[in-house]
């Protein structure tokens, strides 16, 4: 009753909209308004297209509307012709260069026109500048979301290197590494520098919930599917529509979910938990481990297929031990950090400290160093940090290591096969190991050494360093 | 004098660094000398046709979208630039002939051809 009072309300309305100057209307709106006919020549534009493009709206009219914007559309497969084509509206990023020849960019939305007898009258496109939007996300994030990350060490400006290419393919990517290792920064900043950048980005831990839940979390479900289930609920795959979903903690995901996110890379639709509809979705999946996915394949605990699938690209963040150039760089950072943010005066470290936090082996990597930066500015209470300001734990595990435990790291390190392809082994010999990271490189060195029979081209080649720096390092850890 | 225009069916391309075909004729006085040359690019580059431009010695480039970093740089390597050109190329090219073609002009052919864009 109520709808049919609301309908014939709009109905006597009808005249008032038809008789509406609408040009007025477009040009009080801050968005660039393009009216193209079929053969994509224009009928209008709004006053602000003639301001973003600098064009009068006189001249323009019967020109193809192309020449007016002069957008990077065609390039993108030609939204406007699929537009022309389809009923379906189409929003996509791109540029326009203006008569001033500036390039801005641009985010477009194509909608087909059609007239009440259903007849199909063209585009109309309108043009939002996100210039400054742009500006702002620099601003706040960085171009890539890369400049978040800090590393000035080999094995990071390889990772820096790989970053851009990974953004620009949909393709699956596999993030590992140790944990602290900063595999979620990397997640977001591919995703920032990707062109799903304005769709939403979507993290999921899938060691975090059981796997009923998470089933759920993932694929959605319907109302009544489960007691409980009181209300459809659309799931992370369905709400990352568009963008990316980056599941953290892949290598606990139980086998059946496997099966489940497999179909999902390979068919692009799933069924909702309860559902017989199925439902299709336009996701990018990045994944990150801790975990050594190829020997959880081995002991068939992860699906091989599954796993190959998942390992198109692959990127391994080095553990902090690894980044030897790193270290200070980043503890200058959060030092800095925190001293701001906590409005402290102290002004930096004592020798002592700086030698008890180099001698440290930080199994947490990354975000332990953070944590143990943000304990000392916090407990310090004058101007230079010391050893008592550092965490107990820190300090008693230093003592509690004994050198024997690090001889028979030496030996059983020279005894393994595999130098760094499994994280949990390196996580162990760092924890073990009290001279920190000269400890494990000199460990490193020998086994290496061992290896190749003393042969020092081969044991630098084994170790990623040029025979220089293996010579040096030699020398520095007196190895003659 | 050697013109270089960036097209794109029979039309002045509507941006330089997305043009994958360019027109390349000679001028004597007021009469178009020989037959134009069209070369299809590899790729779309609008430093790739800069290079071009200077390499065949080109006078004048006449062109619809340019930024301004590639029309300074081609003002800098001493080649006049009309740009913001719409319309047939051949009308842009008879024009500038008789030296009669401005920027931002929209020439009387634009918009003919309903199909230009597709």
């Amino acid at each position: 009753m109520v709808k049919k009072k609301k309908r014939a309300s709009f109905q006597a309305n009808a005249p008032l909209l038809s008789q509406l100057d609408l040009i007025s209307l477009l040009d009080s709106m801050t968005l660039g308004v393009l009216f193209m006919d079929p053969a994509r020549r224009v009928i209008a534009i709004n006053r602000f297209l003639e301001a973003l493009t600098g064009y009068n709206r006189e001249e323009v009219v019967g020109v193809h509307g192309e020449n007016v914007i002069r957008s990077n559309l065609l390039s993108k497969g030609d939204p406007v012709g699929k537009a022309l084509e389809s009923d379906e509206t189409m929003t996509l990023e791109g540029n326009i260069i203006n008569q001033s020849r500036k390039k801005n960019p641009i985010r477009f939305t194509i909608t087909p026109l059609k007239l009440t007898t259903g007849k199909k009258a063209g585009v109309m496109i309108l043009l939002e500048d996100i210039s400054l939007l742009k500006d702002l996300d620099n601003k706040i994030h960085g171009f890539s979301g890369q400049e978040r990350i800090i590393g000035n060490s080999r094995k990071m400006h390889e990772i820096f290197e790989l970053l851009p290419i990974t953004a620009r393919t949909d393709a699956s990517v596999l993030i590992t590494g140790e944990t602290g290792t900063g595999k979620d920064l990397v997640a977001e900043a591919i995703h920032k520098a990707s062109k799903r950048s304005r769709y939403p980005f979507i993290k999921i831990n899938c060691g975090a919930l059981p796997e009923s839940l998470l089933e759920s979390e993932l694929f959605g479900h319907i109302r009544g599917a489960f007691t409980g289930a009181d209300k459809d609920k659309p799931g992370m795959f369905r709400l990352a529509h568009g963008g990316t979903l980056f599941l953290t903690e892949i290598g606990d995901l139980s086998l059946p979910l496997q099966v489940k996110i497999l179909t999902v890379l390979d068919d692009k639709e799933f069924f909702p938990v309860g559902g017989s509809k199925k439902v299709s979705v336009d996701v990018r999946i990045i994944t990150a481990t801790n975990r050594d996915l190829g020997e959880l394949v081995k002991l068939g605990e992860f699906r091989e297929d599954l796993y190959y699938r998942l390992n198109v690209l692959r990127l391994h963040l080095p553990p902090l031990r690894e980044r030897e150039d790193d270290f200070r760089l980043l503890l200058d950072h959060f030092f800095l950090e925190f001293k701001t943010n906590l409005h402290k005066k102290i002004k930096g470290f004592s020798a002592d400290c700086l030698k008890v936090l180099s001698f440290y082996s930080y199994p947490g990597n990354v975000r332990e160093l953070r944590n143990i930066v943000e304990y000392a500015v916090n407990v310090c209470p004058n101007e230079t940090i010391r050893p008592e300001h550092l965490p107990k734990t820190l300090l008693t595990m230093g003592q509690a290591l004994t050198p024997s435990a690090s001889h028979s790291e030496v030996t059983s390190m020279a005894e393994n096969e595999s130098m760094s392809d499994n994280p949990a082994k390196t996580t162990s010999s760092a924890i073990l190991s009290p001279g920190g990271w000269g400890q494990v490189e000199k460990n490193m060195i020998l086994k290496a050494l061992t290896k190749t029979g003393g042969n020092r081209s081969r044991a630098a080649e084994l170790l990623g360093w040029s025979r220089s720096k293996l010579w040096r390092k030699i020398k520095h850890h007196a190895l003659e | 004098m050697k013109i270089l225009i960036t097209i794109h069916k029979d039309e002045v391309a509507p941006r330089f660094d997305l043009t994958s075909e360019i027109l390349i004729t000679e001028t004597e006085g007021e009469k178009i000398t020989g037959e134009p040359r069209i070369i299809l690019l590899p790729g779309t580059s609008g430093e790739d046709i800069c290079g071009l431009a200077i390499k065949e010695n080109i006078s004048l480039v006449i062109c619809g979208g340019i930024e301004d970093t590639h029309y300074q740089y081609l003002k800098w390597k001493k080649i006049k630039v009309v740009d913001g050109v719409i319309g047939p190329y051949q009308q842009a090219l008879n024009s500038a002939v008789t030296n009669h073609l401005k920027p931002g002009v929209i020439l009387p052919g634009a918009g003919i051809s309903g199909e230009q864009s597709r």
